[in-house]
């Protein structure tokens, strides 16, 4: 037990409000993850944690919350996206680069009188590379009650929003609003993702978003199971990374321990990688599950034999 | 430049009395009239680019027309119906998304719906009577984008009659399959305009593969429409008028040829029905 | 102050140059990746004591090696996200051992364009002009392998290959310009005005040079700007080229309507 868990694991208090903190951004970036991915939105997925740190970093020189940077930011930056709004998936891209490219911009001067005004060094480490270690418990809260909005409102919008993102001129003659739907989408995504980067950091953000989600969707025969498979992911490769950074205090002791980030997100990618192998994907690719279960008794025979 | 039928008993699903749309100068349709029945399949033939996506979508109500009235079941269209079922030209369905046949289909009952009602056993039986009706029920539990062309195209046509409408619209359903899927297409399509009495309204840029079947036919060329029986209207004189200039109708082993006089455009009459003579 | 007005000249020929190519060829995200990532590859060179552009050019090009490959057996936006991420990682683990690096994130994210010694000089030159001349090399086969992919693979290009190849270009641009203008600014030199030429004229050629005419502008303002008010010029490339390509979608929306109503006008004239 002592090997796995070392001593003080499940006391410490920054350790279980990580815990628990990763496992609401697992769920709800599970969630909303799956349709960024169906939708191929990957790159306004990312994009808006970058935008959501500009606007963390003009909270900070503007003195208001950073929660509320961080949120007004990605949604800022979602409703700019819609704006400029292309619909060809090649040309959303563009739209997504122009409002990233501005963002950019805007950090770079709120960074820059961020460390001429104050003393906020080590702001852009922050910023840029947040730590789940370091929230409080309020944190938590409004984390966990905004992502039950964000998903309430998926689950509103859930139908149409599928159907629109299969073919939109299906949707369209069913009288669904592409535009509307597809709208409230990537604010849901914006807020969902801007809470992410402010709780876990940016690049866990995107990890958390795009990785079980993609997984999930290669392994999975339904969008339903999908789902489940994604936030179970998201949840245990958080829960891992966890213990891993904690336990990496110990492997050297002249080093600082490595970021909590880079384990999960190495967790991430290497369960991607292990769901392309060729078994896994036969299963969620086989036509019906009488093919499939003829197809595996007759693997099963030399062995059994 | 509208032929109606003397046998109209019915009354017609859809109406279009003198619509007429441009882009800029470009005039697509141009007074154009005609009927469709239930319980008939009708084909909207005409070359690449004359306009046979834009009259679908204004069916639809998802195209604005300049002038004109279109009425379904009777009644002028004002917002959008969901009385019409619908099959776009173009569907490209990942093989990554984890929607099986069954999914898709049973988003046509409930996806223009807000919320996550819970789809009750009637639903699903009506999924999968819908599937069983195009033939799909070998694959209902396979990934959409797993499956081949006419396959797809059978779950699309499940899902856009799930609702129960009056009137189908396909889209060149069969432009990118091959003959024998084709066959079993029009086959499939025949027998749901005669046995669920919907009308079924399908653009294709080839008439060939739909004379056996085709009740009705409305013809789109330079903006302007004929329309009627088959027989009414793929027949020299009428065609001529409707060009502009003479072209033969050929009857050859149960296949139509208009064919073009020397020296007059062929651009756009519709293709592999063509023979220009030089 | 003369090598920052040679150097951002550069960045910006270069910049206008690929970044017609990846607006055309949808390929912002990789754009935005491979120098995000590559900045990884200047930490870690950092903190084995070797030259960071060194660093950079190795991680740049293994992220568009990696992109590339990956992109063509899943989904593209996808394997680049996921590329982009592990990237990030490593590069966090990396600064987590160095102590001393904190104030060196801030000039290779955002650059530091005005501070650009002579020495600094030749490498972002020799760069830079092989950047251009791989991308007019392989010009009509970019156009092609994009705007008509059927017919690129009956000439025998593998839309793949080129693919790579291009992102390979990308990755080539970064290194020169990441030490100068930054992850970040490359990124968006990269988008900005190739859209805003887009919207301007549909002729490749003229786009190509409209768009570096357009990323020279603001890339000059920019210095200029920085100059005189001492904020980061990261700050005024963004902002500038923002406002390029606002300018040119609202003159590409005012033309267009113009040349409706004109053409519905002479129609119904005719008509009447
Ligand atoms: N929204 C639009 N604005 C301007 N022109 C259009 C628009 N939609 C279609 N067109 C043009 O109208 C013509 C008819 O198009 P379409 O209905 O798609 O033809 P078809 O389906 O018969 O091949 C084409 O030349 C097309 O370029
Ligand atoms: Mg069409």
């Amino acid at each position: 037990m002592h090997v796995l868990f070392k001593p003080g694991f499940f006391s410490n208090v920054p350790v279980r409000h990580a815990l628990v903190l990763g496992a609401i951004v697992a769920l709800v970036s599970g969630v909303v993850g799956v349709m960024t991915v169906v939708r191929s939105q990957s790159f306004a997925g990312h994009a808006l944690t970058d935008v959501a740190t500009t606007g963390g970093a003009g909270a900070a020189y503007v003195g208001v919350s950073p929660l509320a940077g961080f949120l007004g930011g990605a949604v800022a930056g979602a409703g700019a996206m819609e704006f400029i709004g292309v619909q060809r998936a090649r040309q959303r891209d563009i739209a997504t680069g122009i409002v990233l490219g501005a963002a950019t911009g805007l950090s770079a001067l709120f960074l820059y009188l961020n460390a001429t005004s104050s003393a906020t060094t080590g702001v852009t480490q922050q910023v840029l590379f947040g730590s789940i270690f370091t929230v409080d418990s309020s944190t938590i809260t409004v984390t966990a009650l905004t992502g039950v909005i964000v998903l309430l409102v998926l689950a509103v919008v859930w139908r149409p929003l599928l159907l629109a993102s299969l073919s939109a001129e299906m949707a369209a003659a069913l009288g669904t609003r592409v535009r509307l739907v597809g709208a409230a989408f990537i604010v849901s995504m914006a807020v969902a993702v801007g809470l992410s980067s402010i709780a876990v950091g940016s690049i866990l953000s995107t990890a958390l978003l795009i990785g079980p989600a993609a997984t999930a969707l290669r392994l999975t025969r339904s969008l339903r199971a999908a789902i489940v498979t994604s936030c179970a992911l998201g949840v245990v490769a958080t829960w891992a990374g966890i213990l891993c950074a904690y336990d990496s205090y110990d492997w050297d002791p002249s080093s600082h321990g490595l970021p909590v980030s880079s384990f999960i997100v190495g967790i991430v990618v290497l369960l991607y990688g292990i769901s392309g192998l060729p078994g896994l994907r036969r299963r969620a690719h086989a036509r019906n599950r009488d093919v499939l279960r003829t197809h595996d008794a007759h693997h099963a025979m030399p062995g059994s034999a | 430049m509208t032929t109606t039928p003397a046998n109209s008993t019915r009354a017609p699903v859809l109406e279009f009395d003198d619509v007429s749309l441009a882009f800029g100068s470009r005039r697509i349709l141009d007074h154009v009239s005609f009927e469709i029945r239930a319980g008939e399949f009708t084909g909207l033939i005409g070359s690449n680019g004359v306009g046979k996506t834009t009259l679908l979508k204004v069916i639809l109500g998802t195209q604005r027309i300049q002038s004109g009235d279109i009425r379904i079941n009777g009644t002028k269209r004002t917002a959008r119906l969901r009385s019409v079922g619908y099959v776009p030209q173009k569907v490209s369905i990942d093989a990554d998304v984890p929607i099986r046949s069954r999914d898709f289909v049973a988003l046509g009952l409930d996806a223009h719906r807000f919320g996550l009602r819970r789809r009750t056993t009637e639903d699903r039986r009506r999924v999968d009577e819908l599937l069983e009706a195009v033939d799909a029920t070998s694959f209902a539990d396979a990934r959409l984008g797993d499956l081949s062309g006419g396959e797809q195209q059978r779950v699309l046509i499940a899902h856009a009659l799930v609702s129960e409408p009056s009137l189908l619209l396909l889209d060149e359903p069969l432009a990118n399959l091959d003959p024998r899927s084709v066959q079993e297409i029009v086959a499939l399509l025949h027998n749901i305009a005669a046995t669920r009495d919907v009308a079924v309204f399908l653009s294709a840029h080839e008439m060939n593969a739909l004379l056996p079947v085709m009740d009705r036919i409305v013809y789109l060329t330079g903006g302007r429409a004929a329309s009627g029986t088959t027989d009414e209207v793929v027949r020299s004189d009428v065609l001529s008028a409707l060009y502009g200039h003479h072209v033969d109708v050929l009857q050859l082993h149960g296949r139509v040829l208009v064919v073009a006089e020397p020296g007059t455009t062929t651009d756009h009459l519709p293709s592999h029905e063509t023979l220009k003579v030089d | 102050m003369i090598n920052a007005w040679e150097v951002g000249t550069m960045v910006a020929v270069v910049a206008g140059v690929v970044g017609f190519f990846v607006v055309l060829r949808g390929s912002a995200f990789p754009a935005h990746a491979i120098p995000n990532g590559a900045f990884a590859g200047a930490a870690g060179a950092n903190l084995m004591g070797i030259s960071p552009l060194l660093g950079l050019g190795a991680f740049s090009l293994l992220g568009a090696v990696a992109i590339g490959t990956l992109g063509r057996r899943t989904r593209s936006d996808v394997a680049t996200a996921l590329v982009l991420v592990l990237m990030l990682a490593l590069g966090a683990a990396f600064l987590s051992q160095s102590t001393e690096y904190e104030p060196q994130i801030f000039s290779l994210l955002f650059g530091e364009i005005l501070g650009v010694s002579t020495s600094q000089l030749t490498p972002v030159l020799i760069i830079g002009a092989v950047c251009i001349l791989a991308t007019f090399a392989m010009f009509r086969q970019l156009m092609l392998t994009c705007l008509v992919p059927d017919i690129a693979h009956s000439k025998g290009l593998r839309p793949a290959v080129v693919d790579l190849m291009f992102l390979v270009i990308v990755a080539g641009a970064t290194t020169m310009t990441v030490p100068v203008v930054g992850a970040l600014l490359i990124f968006t030199l990269m988008i900005g005005p190739p859209a805003a030429a887009r919207c301007l004229t549909h002729r490749p050629g003229v786009a190509m040079a409209l768009s570096v005419a357009i990323s020279v502008s603001v890339v000059w303002a920019a210095i200029a700007s920085s100059f005189q008010s001492n904020w980061p010029v990261g700050f005024f490339v963004g902002v500038f080229s923002a406002a390029w390509y606002g300018v040119a979608r609202l003159a590409h929306t005012a033309l267009r309507a113009r040349r409706t109503t004109l053409a519905t006008a002479i129609s119904y004239t005719a008509a009447s």
